[in-house]
């Protein structure tokens, strides 16, 4: 270290300070989640003794009435989430492909930044989107009572999970080394061969990643998933729920938030599901994280 | 991604990892304190200019309210008067923290409420301001012309699932409501499911809750399985009113300024504000307008005037 030789105290001073705000800003960002993390708590483990368990594991789903039964919403959420990672997975991992191993580079100069602008798009302008034109095909296309279902709110997460999973998975795709795909092709394999059977289980890791970063973005979507689920608080468990209104834990909280005495239980249950919604995103994160770790401690592709 | 571990300096200061320790506990010394101590609402040097109205809560009334405001503030012009919607309670909520000068309700008050607001200093006064009467609606092509409320009843608890059961078509009835967080529904469901009686039945849980008006609008306007409800003020032309009758030996009406004002039409309401027992000059001079010359706005905005 040279600086630590240099001379003169002020330079140090300098150096320390600088050193020590760049650090407590870094570490800030940790402080708040631990500090959100905390008031969620404060607010929601209330819930856990204010309610008794066979109400709070309960099918029924009234706070006005007293009915705090959160299976419905968990399962609301979990559906919706699953069910539009379906749908984004061939779609972002097909995009990412052909951004990446298939357009020649003009296309993929073009590709790359328009992928980015789709997730700028609100999601309110989606939700209304979905309201009006998406609800009203599903309902005629599928013959479903109505077009406010779990399948609409599916496809506009679809959506707006697609660009974080494209840029994720190009970028794991990025990382394959070029004698891979060498490789592939004079062992003569076609260009899909490699791709399929080379290319993208070398990238598995990172694909992986890229789901669990788009579930990330699913479940804790919110606007939209109101505007076009319907919001039923209905236990989605016989197989045509997926073309029937459910009701998120998001919808739920961004719902009746707004009018909800502070400090009621009906205050306390709703930040007890945002405690529930929490530790899935947690738990989802912490999966990609791990398959990250794992890759990494391979090492053969870094 | 760029996920290369971050090269680890070893550092020159010994102290910093103090520095670093200290800063962390000074941080989390001021979450816990912001988090543990109560919190409560700052009012006190936010007290509004005398002339100024804050006035807030039912999302049914925003729209008279804000009417209200606009005309009353052309006539008065050193008066300023702020509307807000967000829903009965929290007009209420905002009454009894002190936030606001009149709450706007489209429910009355509840027991608690009053209790809270007591605990505070404040005694809310009821002023009821206008009536308003929840209409029925369906998609235009429905056939049905009207139901009982028995049959409303049934048809929201989930017992008649079908119009062909109530002379339509043979198509699924498809429930929707505004959200229980809206006066609405509560009343709705006191007035139409339990029948004004004391009972448990609830909405089926398969009822759609639409977080606006826009939303039952939007659905009762292209689907011709839905059937929602609304105050009369939200209900469009390209929605179909059914008309209501109280049981199946009584006469169907349709909800209108004369049929709520005569009282024919089964399901209406008052409409309230709500203020402390201690409004000033400014407050109660626009409540007495409200009163008076207000009411002709009441019929333009869809709401039927007090007599």
């Amino acid at each position: 270290m040279e600086f630590a030789k240099a001379p003169g105290l002020t330079k140090r001073w300098g150096e320390f300070a600088i050193e020590t705000i760049i650090r407590v800003l870094g570490l800030s960002s940790i402080g708040f989640v631990v500090m959100i993390f905390l008031f969620l708590l404060r607010e929601g483990l209330p819930t856990f003794w204010e309610i008794p368990l066979n109400n709070l594991l309960g099918t029924r789903w009234y706070p006005t009435f007293d009915y705090f039964g959160a299976v419905p919403l968990v399962l609301g959420s979990v559906l919706v989430t699953l069910l539009a990672i379906v749908i984004a997975l061939p779609l972002g991992l097909a995009t990412a492909v052909f951004v990446r191993e298939i357009a020649p580079p003009w296309a993929r100069e073009i590709l790359k930044p328009v992928i980015e602008v789709l997730a700028g798009i609100p999601s309110v302008v989606l939700g209304f989107f979905g309201m009006t034109l998406v609800a009203p095909l599903v309902r005629e296309v599928l013959g479903a009572p109505t077009g406010l279902t779990a399948f609409t709110g599916a496809l506009l997460l679809a959506y707006m999970a697609l660009p974080t999973m494209i840029s994720v998975a190009e970028d794991a795709l990025d990382t394959v080394p070029k004698s891979y795909r060498d490789a592939g092709l004079s062992m003569g394999a076609t260009q899909w061969q490699t791709i399929w059977r080379v290319v993208v289980p070398a990238a598995r890791s990172g694909v992986v990643t890229a789901v669990m970063l788009g579930m990330g973005r699913a479940i804790g979507e919110t606007m939209a998933v109101m505007m076009v689920t319907g919001n039923a608080a209905r236990l989605p468990l016989s197989l045509d729920s997926l073309f029937r209104p459910v009701r998120t834990m998001t919808a739920t909280i961004a719902a009746e938030m707004g009018e909800v005495a502070q400090g009621s239980t009906h205050y306390h249950a709703l930040f007890g599901l945002g405690i529930i919604l929490f530790a899935l995103t947690f738990v989802i994160n912490l999966a990609a994280a791990a398959t990250i770790f794992k890759k990494r401690r391979r090492g053969g592709l870094r | 991604m760029s996920l290369a571990p971050a090269k680890r300096a070893t550092s020159p200061f010994p102290w910093r990892n103090l520095v670093l320790a200290l800063t962390l506990v000074g941080l989390a010394a001021w979450a816990l304190v912001g988090l543990f101590s109560d919190e409560g609402e700052t009012t006190a040097g936010a007290a509004p200019a005398a002339q100024t109205i804050q006035n807030k809560g039912s999302d049914t009334l925003v729209n008279l309210a804000l009417a209200w405001a606009e005309t009353y503030m052309a006539l008065h012009p050193e008066v300023r008067v702020s509307v807000t919607g967000g829903g009965s309670g929290t007009g209420i909520a905002s009454l009894i923290n002190g936030t606001v000068d009149i709450a706007n309700a489209s429910r009355a008050i509840k027991a608690e409420e009053r209790a809270a607001a007591q605990a505070n200093g404040i005694t809310p006064v009821e002023v009821t301001v206008a009536l308003d009467a929840i209409a029925v609606v369906v998609h235009p092509s429905n056939p049905v012309e009207g139901l009982t409320l028995p049959q409303l009843s049934a048809i929201y608890t989930g017992q008649i699932t079908n119009w062909r059961q109530v002379g339509g078509e043979d198509r699924p009835i498809v429930l929707l409501s505004r959200e229980s967080n809206s006066g609405t529904y509560v009343y709705f469901l006191e007035n139409v499911i339990r029948l004004g009686q004391k009972s448990d039945l609830l909405f089926h849980p398969d009822t759609l809750l639409m977080p606006s008006s826009e939303g039952i609008s939007a659905e009762v306007r292209q689907n011709p399985n839905a059937i929602g409800y609304d105050g009369l003020g939200y209900v469009t032309p390209d929605q179909k009113m059914l008309g209501v009758a109280v049981d199946s030996a009584s006469r169907y009406v349709l909800p209108s300024v004369e049929t709520v004002n005569d009282g024919s039409y089964p399901v209406s309401r008052p409409l309230f504000m709500y203020t402390t027992d201690r409004p000033s000059a400014a407050i109660q001079a626009f409540l007495s307008w409200v009163l008076a010359d207000g009411q002709a706005q009441v019929i333009e905005l869809g709401f039927v005037p007090l007599k």
